[in-house]
């Protein structure tokens, strides 16, 4: 085992045996030699980028884009990855991949495309480079020792940047789902409905729970009807769980009736042994808030059929 | 500690102020199920507002005197409890069959009301 790793270690170190026999670069030199790297992509810019933007249409990426934008945002990406080989600060190009990506995330660009082409770009230059410094292998050893470590913390930061700005999005639509998927309504004094629409997981019926019950304290209500005519399915822990709201509410003095069950959802009550005797169920919304307001005492009427009893 | 118990008309109103331990709750039921003979009560209320846990004895003794009181010819309504402790019970299995429940002390008065007047014949 110490043999293999030292017999390895011996590999990996003639692979870059011109660079190691040197001391190493100190920072003085990586500076200028990066200093002349960006010289040399600067004078090159139009033909490099145009290289560029040829190899991203040759591999089919940024389909989403029309091929002026796609070599207009080519251009700014360009001078952006130079400036940072320059300076070192990846901050502007930070916030420039963030701002990139809040602008294609909408027009459907993939994670991959958006590698693949700072991928490509880190492709382009370094074969400039192999060209530039053909005939000086060491100098070219010393160029890429500068150039690597640069250019991977920049594809890093472009990646990272478009994930985290898609991951944001994410965040940012659960939120929104989430504070507008339960509201609890109230229709009459007293008398709130839960409109349930779309797939219940455990933790949406916890928060959907939590919702009812604050609600049944603020507005004081006496009845609850839950509307699940938007639920296509439920797994039996959900439906454990509806059961439980059910007697919660109870234990809050409120009397919860579920309508609008799908045949499926009624078969699911129905295998896990759900006791029918505490549960309320009308077939429809309609039907449920009916028999609500005849629990609360209601009654509602034409008006022409109550103008015409003596008051 | 001692639950007060109060007497309003025909109700009497036991008003939890604090946690209380298992014997206070048994000396709670006992001594409600003595009053309501003595004053001749038709229902009772217990406020557990108070209550942040309810665990399985505070329950099975609230329903023994939900019972008991019943049996004595009052009617008993438990009011107040939390939302997040109603949760728990129910996670726990307690459900606190057989007795009503109200949301507050008004809303279990009206309870009461009129769930004596439907059954004239008593008392």
């Amino acid at each position: 085992m110490g043999d293999q790793r030292a017999k390895r270690n011996e590999d990996k170190g003639q692979g870059v045996s011109p660079t190691r026999e040197m001391p190493p670069p100190d920072d003085v030199s990586t500076v200028s030699l990066l200093r002349e790297l960006v010289a040399h992509l600067r004078k090159n810019r139009t033909q490099l980028r145009e290289e560029w933007a040829r190899r991203i249409t040759a591999a089919k990426l940024l389909g989403a884009m029309s091929s002026e934008e796609m070599f207009a945002e080519a251009t700014s990406v360009y001078d952006n990855y130079v400036e940072v080989l320059e300076t070192g600060a990846v901050e502007a190009l930070q916030a420039y991949a963030r701002d990139l990506s809040e602008r294609i995330i909408p027009r459907g660009v993939e994670t991959d495309e958006v590698v693949g082409i700072v991928l490509l770009l880190r492709d382009v230059l370094a074969r400039s480079l192999f060209a530039k410094y053909q005939t000086d292998f060491q100098l070219l050893n010393r160029i890429l020792d500068a150039y690597e470590p640069a250019a991977n913390r920049i594809a890093n930061t472009v990646a990272v940047g478009f994930v985290q700005e898609r991951e944001r999005i994410i965040r940012q639509q659960q939120e929104a789902i989430r504070e507008l998927s339960t509201p609890v309504l109230q229709v009459r004094e007293r008398l709130l409905i839960l409109p349930i629409i779309g797939v219940i997981d455990s933790q949406r019926a916890r928060q959907l729970t939590e919702q009812l019950l604050r609600g049944i304290r603020t507005n004081r209500a006496k009845v609850v009807v839950i509307d699940i005519t938007g639920v296509a399915a439920m797994d039996a822990t959900v439906a454990n769980h509806l059961v439980q709201t059910v007697e919660a509410s109870r234990l809050l003095g409120a009397t919860v009736i579920v309508t609008g069950l799908s045949p499926e959802i009624a078969q699911t009550l129905v295998t896990i042994g759900v006791d029918l005797g505490k549960m309320n169920t009308v077939g429809d919304l309609q039907g449920g808030i009916e028999e609500a307001e005849r629990l609360l005492g209601y009654k509602v009427a034409p008006f022409s059929e109550i103008s015409q009893q003596p008051i | 500690m001692e639950v007060p118990i109060l007497k309003q008309g025909l109700y009497l109103i036991a008003s939890i102020q604090a946690a209380l331990s298992d014997l206070d709750l048994v000396h709670l039921r006992d001594a409600l199920a003595e009053k309501v003979g003595k004053f001749r009560a038709r229902g009772v209320i217990v406020d557990v507002t108070v209550l942040d846990v309810m665990d399985s004895f505070a329950s099975r003794t609230l329903r023994d005197l939900a019972h008991m009181t019943r049996l004595r010819g009052a009617e008993t309504v438990i009011v107040g409890i939390q939302p997040e402790v109603a949760f728990a019970m129910v996670q726990l299995g307690l459900t606190l069959e057989g007795v009503d429940t109200a949301l507050d002390l008004e809303e279990g008065l009206a309870f009461l009301d009129k769930k004596t007047k439907r059954h004239p014949s008593r008392g």
